[in-house]
């Protein structure tokens, strides 16, 4: 009888028919897809993307030259020089991040005291031509000026889970 | 025009029917082959919705936002045409350039015996079945071969695989069509159309159901089709026959006689166990109601509903194991084929269903 009933469902393809059911059934469901450039995914202000150097509201590079970030960072694409300046503090003289090398893990954030190397939730940025990925100080500066809005809110947002 | 009427009545009347039938030569021939694109597209479309996804969207006709995606056959075929053909140094050039003209010309000329409508077909000859049978079993000498020209291991077992496939399922199959036979008592596609006359149930599919499943299985074995696509294997053999096509030849090997391989079994299926250009409420609705006339339409719908199926069949199941694939056809199908030809024997005489008349 087992047996009858095995061959039976066999040869009648239900396990097929109910496959079939199911791809049909899908046919119709609304689509997952998100159409990328047009639509976009909700971004957490957490979101790892493009680096930034910060600057204080008055002006002054928030930057002290620890090198915290360069020794945390797994992937070494951080270097770091630093000399006194004029009013006898430490500053960087060159500070660069190699975007090939970095894998934006977030450390040098962490690491950083004085939050001034941040990684923005920019995601949409493309190279050239040959040594635009080095992000040297400038450009870093340059990022941090450019989104200093948003990157002070991101860091607000999620202030209070610290 | 009138000039153009007068210099068509003063070309000799052997030469007009040469022209005629030229001419409806090349027009099959450029329909198959925009169905065919369009089949790629409709395939990644269907593929992409059952995956919960859209499928190609973004290229159009001068950005016309009617339907999204339509002109991405047309984009593709540019790329594979612009494409280098690259032949490796240890194949046969002559052979390896040979197979896809041998794969692709069966594919094409099998059409000729399809009759698209009551008083259309290209070529309507007595033995129209048997020409199709000899001719879909040519295309996989171009597989065999493309696959054995390459001279790379993985083609080369794509290509026997496929060999053995085709043998094992074109016995199955024309097994099938043997039943048909008996039902229409003759090989031409025309008059097996039209012994099916008297609507839906009158069809062959009915009767022969049994073989109508078989005859869809094997097609889609015959077709190198998913479930059953194992010479091309991605998962194990790389792209089985036609690793080492690039360009124009990947697309003449294996794109476009894929395809329309898969017009043509669809179009068969139709023709053989669904009656073809029959209405299927023919006999069921007052004669003179438009749903009742018979013609190229209803063939149209009928084969669109099979290439559906093959495309959903793609999108549901997983791709056989090769030894399972043997046992099917050689152990289930042919067997199943037999036991129904004998009972469509005992029908015919005791004269019941199609052969009541």
């Amino acid at each position: 009888m087992q047996r009858l009933r095995s061959l039976l469902r066999t040869f009648l393809l239900t396990e097929l028919l109910a496959g079939l059911w199911v791809t049909l059934r899908n046919l119709f469901r609304s689509k997952i897809t998100v159409h990328y450039p047009e639509e976009k995914t909700p971004q957490s202000p957490r979101f790892r993307g493009l680096h930034a150097l910060r600057r204080y509201p008055n002006g002054q590079e928030r930057c002290i030259g620890c090198k915290l970030c360069e020794v945390v960072c797994p992937a070494l694409a951080i270097t770091i020089d630093t000399a006194e300046s004029a009013d006898g503090t430490r500053r960087t003289t060159r500070y660069d991040i190699d975007l090939f090398k970095c894998i934006y893990c977030g450390f040098c954030e962490e690491a950083c005291p004085v939050d001034a190397i941040v990684e923005t939730r920019i995601l949409e940025y493309h190279m050239e031509s040959r040594g635009e990925n080095i992000m040297t100080k400038e450009r870093l500066l340059a990022v941090g000026e450019r989104y200093a809005a948003m990157i002070a809110a991101d860091k607000a947002a999620d202030a209070r889970y610290r | 025009m009138a000039w153009l009427i007068a210099q068509w009545e003063r070309v000799p009347p052997e030469l007009q029917a040469l022209i005629v039938v030229a001419l409806q030569i090349v027009g099959v021939l450029l329909a198959v082959v925009i169905a065919v694109a369009f089949l790629t597209l409709g395939e990644r479309k269907v593929i992409g919705y059952m995956q919960l996804r859209y499928g190609p969207n973004r290229v159009t006709f001068f950005g016309l936002r009617l339907f999204r995606g339509i002109a991405q056959p047309f984009a593709d075929v540019v790329k594979l045409l612009l494409k280098e053909i690259i032949i490796p140094g240890a194949a046969s050039p002559f052979l390896f350039l040979l197979a896809p003209l041998i794969v692709m010309l069966p594919a094409l000329a099998a059409w000729v015996v399809i009759p698209f409508a009551p008083e259309f077909v290209l070529a309507d000859i007595d033995a129209g079945l048997l020409f199709l049978l000899a001719l879909t079993s040519m295309g996989v000498y171009g597989i065999i071969l493309g696959g054995w020209a390459s001279n790379s291991k993985y083609a080369f077992l794509g290509s026997m695989r496929s060999a053995a496939q085709m043998v094992a399922y074109e016995i199955a199959m024309g097994f099938a069509l043997v039943g048909v036979l008996m039902a229409a008592g003759s090989l031409n596609l025309g008059a097996i159309v039209r012994a099916q006359e008297g609507g839906l149930l009158s069809w062959n599919w009915f009767w022969l159901f049994p073989l109508f499943v078989v005859y869809f299985i094997s097609a889609l074995a015959e077709t190198n089709r998913a479930p059953f696509d194992v010479a091309e294997g991605e998962s194990e053999i790389v792209a089985g026959f036609h690793v080492e096509y690039s360009g124009a030849t990947f697309a003449t090997l294996f794109a476009l006689p894929e395809y329309a391989n898969m017009i043509l079994v669809s179009t068969l299926c139709a023709v053989l166990f669904f009656g073809g250009w029959l209405s299927p409420v023919q006999g069921y609705l007052p004669d003179g109601n438009w749903l009742t006339v018979s013609g190229f339409h209803w063939l149209f719908l009928k084969t669109g509903v099979f290439l559906f199926l093959f495309l959903w069949v793609r999108a549901t199941v997983p791709r056989y194991r090769y030894d399972q694939i043997m046992r099917l056809g050689w152990k289930v199908l042919i067997p199943v084929t037999l036991v129904w030809i004998a009972v469509e024997a005992v029908l015919a005489w005791l004269r019941v269903g199609p052969w009541a008349a």
